[in-house]
């Protein structure tokens, strides 16, 4: 009797006042479950942002197998916004239990102490991995911030027909690469071969890893910043030549304009990552079966060599209460055969596990006439070379957005935005106290 | 669980209670904690990686020297004051001679002229300025391989589309008032021997003034906020930055580049300089406005 009016009190005070902590102490005696607590737990829920497409599919396959660790999936916009959210939210004490981080923005979540250190419960799966990627996830420390997703090094793609329209070769040079811009203008000056993108600063970074870039190594104790290296200079300087002298485009990427451009063959190429399948069969549905795969081209002729644009980790939240079964989970995304199937074919992604590569085997619908597409992507993979991210990408990223912006409007000095990046980039790490080595 | 109220003298504090309480909530309390982050920021010991590198500091008004001392943002009250000069002239004025022309004798389908001008203000800014940007835009733009979104252009462009968005509700807001004018007024004016023309310039612009300046008011308040349509026009063009507006600063330093106390210390001087353009606007018109009637 006494119990069932406490409880009944207990929701009127529920119903009538906005400080639900009240209702705590007197509610307690009506939940007799609450003592004994043989029985086995309740399922512990995870709460997992990422946008790859279709991975609640994914996270169902992981749900039916494991009744006692149950992961929902919040769909997220992706790119620069996510980051945000899930840096804002940790800072406001609710973040999810999971979250998918891009390796650019994952120092950024280990500096602001949103991500958790998950060595020892990645032990088993550090194998999986070679040491490239690995290396992005611990960066460059003892500790191990996340889990590696998946990968993107750097190819281009060309409309093959329209090469072959135009007398053009696949080039296999940077100079090349130049010289084909100008024969195309030369043949129709209603077509570009390529454009520069001032709103993709990952894709500039991936060619300046191309070139040998370092824009940040840890040096001690401190951080060395080399934005402004000579790589990233022979870079700039390249497209800010051919912006200049009007052979290149400087329409941004993933824009209405460029989709157009893609699907009515006035660009004829796009120096992107091994995920470009996917962006250009909904961005450029008319050019299924037209584009074509190849290496980048390269600054010194011979040489083979690549970088990365974009590719993420699934990272475990600082303040999530259950890491331990957050990061199982994450191991089994990552490196179960299951769990990589399901990632190739529901989410169009290309695996960072080592075992990955061997699952790829359907060629991209949209690259049928390309039947070695993977054995391609997998040569290309093994010749990119990345680098070490810093813990304020996102103040570099846009100062890249910013600088190129103006460079490209008025068609100045490529060179100087990148400085600009570089002093933006100090001026933050110097006001916030980061060690710099000089 | 009814309870009898005994004292009377509570009762105007009981019916009061949820205003003052939702003011506290979310007008007091989010005012507060602004200006104490503003007041704040992060100190990074090391590489900053790992617990316990970063911790929150005092940093007295180390964030407002910053705000003020930084170019970007008067740059950016200085476009947005280009941009709000450009919106309040035509806006306002499309929004009083549609308002006039509505009201004159002898206008057919008023009803459905009413609506159509009204309408564009019911679609969402950004859904306006996505559709007006896919305009603009010279490979998919009706209009030609024009450069709307050029750096010579692109604030004119911008200011398109609030004034397609705005005209129609200050039209109406206008409009409403000059509905309720006693008719008598222009039958006196008429007998006297003036026309529509005069009508209108001697008698309804003079009537109007009080609802012409809170229109006023209202769009330079808006104009200082202006956020929406660049944001969403950034990323089809490289001509607008990062910090094109005062607010899109505010948004970068938060959300993009980290720095939540340097937004906040922003924000504390945005919103000091809008009450200073709002009163400073009313001061100046208000003589004018409230002075002779």
């Amino acid at each position: 009797m006494r119990t069932n009016r406490l409880a009944a009190t207990a929701a009127a005070i529920l119903a009538t006042t906005l400080l639900t902590a009240c209702s705590g102490g007197s509610a307690e005696p009506s939940s007799p479950a609450a003592g004994s607590s043989a029985a086995p737990a309740a399922p512990v829920k995870l709460t997992y942002w990422s946008w790859v497409p279709n991975m609640d599919k994914i996270a169902a396959v992981w749900n039916q197998a494991h009744p006692g660790i149950q992961v929902t999936v919040s769909k997220q916009a992706g790119g620069d916004d996510a980051a945000a959210k899930f840096l804002t939210a940790a800072k406001a004490g609710n973040p999810p239990d999971l979250v998918q981080a891009e390796y650019q923005m994952l120092p950024s979540f280990v500096a602001a102490d949103a991500v958790a250190d998950i060595k020892a419960e990645t032990a088993k799966v550090k194998g999986e991995f070679g040491e490239g990627i690995w290396g992005l996830v611990t960066l460059g420390t003892d500790a191990v911030y996340a889990v590696p997703q998946d990968s993107g090094p750097m190819m281009l793609y060309y409309r093959r027909d329209l090469f072959e329209k135009y007398g053009i070769e696949v080039p296999k040079t940077w100079e090349e690469y130049a010289q084909a811009a100008r024969t195309v203008r030369k043949k129709d000056p209603k077509v570009f071969l390529g454009t520069f993108s001032s709103k993709d600063p990952g894709w500039f970074t991936g060619l300046a890893q191309q070139a040998g870039a370092q824009w940040w190594s840890i040096s001690g104790d401190a951080w060395k910043v080399a934005i402004d290296d000579a790589a990233t200079g022979k870079v700039a300087g390249y497209w800010g030549g051919l912006v200049k002298e009007g052979v290149i485009d400087s329409m941004p990427y993933f824009t209405p304009e460029w989709n157009k451009a893609l699907n009515d063959g006035t660009l004829l190429t796009w120096p992107s990552a091994v995920w470009g399948p996917g962006v250009l069969s909904s961005n450029a549905p008319k050019g299924k079966g037209k584009w074509a795969v190849a290496p980048l081209p390269q600054w010194n002729a011979g040489e083979s060599l690549s970088g990365f644009w974009g590719g993420s980790s699934t990272a475990v939240a600082a303040k999530s209460p259950n890491k331990a079964a957050a990061a199982e989970f994450a191991d089994w995304l990552n490196t179960d055969p299951e769990a990589l199937t399901a990632l190739i074919k529901e989410g169009a992604i290309y695996p960072a596990s080592t075992k990955g590569g061997a699952l790829l085997t359907t060629t991209p619908d949209y690259f049928a006439n390309q039947p070695d597409f993977w054995q391609q992507a997998a040569a290309i993979g093994a010749t990119a070379r990345g680098f070490t991210f810093g813990p304020d990408v996102n103040v570099t990223y846009n100062a890249y957005k910013d600088a190129f912006d103006k460079a490209v409007a008025t068609k100045s000095d490529f060179t100087a935005a990148v400085r600009t990046m570089q002093d933006v980039t100090i001026a933050d790490m110097r006001k916030s106290g980061f060690t710099l080595a000089q | 669980m009814p309870e009898r109220v005994s004292r009377p003298r509570a009762v105007p504090y009981v019916f009061l209670a949820p205003a003052i309480v939702l003011f506290v909530l979310f007008m007091a309390v989010p005012i507060g904690y602004t200006a104490y982050l503003s007041v704040r920021r992060t100190k990074v010991s090391g590489l900053g990686l790992g617990r316990g590198a970063r911790k929150e500091i005092f940093a007295g008004l180390d964030n407002y020297a910053a705000a003020i001392g930084d170019g970007e943002l008067w740059a950016g009250w200085l476009r947005v004051i280009g941009y709000g000069a450009l919106v309040l002239a035509v806006m306002l004025g499309f929004a009083l001679l549609f308002a006039l022309m509505l009201d004159t004798k002898h206008v057919h389908l008023a009803r459905f002229t009413r609506i159509s001008i009204f309408l564009p203000y019911a679609v969402p800014g950004v859904a306006a300025t996505l559709m007006w940007g896919f305009l603009y835009l010279p490979s998919l733009s009706p209009f030609g391989d024009r450069p709307f979104l050029s750096a010579g252009a692109v604030t004119f462009s911008m200011a398109n589309v609030a004034v397609w968005g705005g005209t129609g509700f200050n039209m109406l807001v206008l409009y409403t008032t000059l509905r309720a004018v006693p008719r008598d007024y222009y039958e006196a004016a008429r007998i006297d021997g003036a026309g529509e023309l005069q009508i209108a310039l001697k008698i309804k612009i003079p009537m109007l003034i009080p609802a012409i300046i809170l229109t006023g008011v209202f769009s330079v308040i808006a104009t200082i906020q202006v956020f929406t349509e660049p944001t969403t026009l950034r990323p089809l063009t490289n001509t607008i930055s990062s910090t094109w507006s005062p607010l899109m600063k505010i948004y970068r330093d938060a959300f993009v580049t980290g720095d939540l106390y340097s937004a906040a210390a922003t924000s504390m001087v945005i919103a000091a300089i809008s009450l200073v353009l709002s009163f400073g606007f009313l001061r100046v018109v208000k003589n004018r406005a409230f002075g002779e009637t």
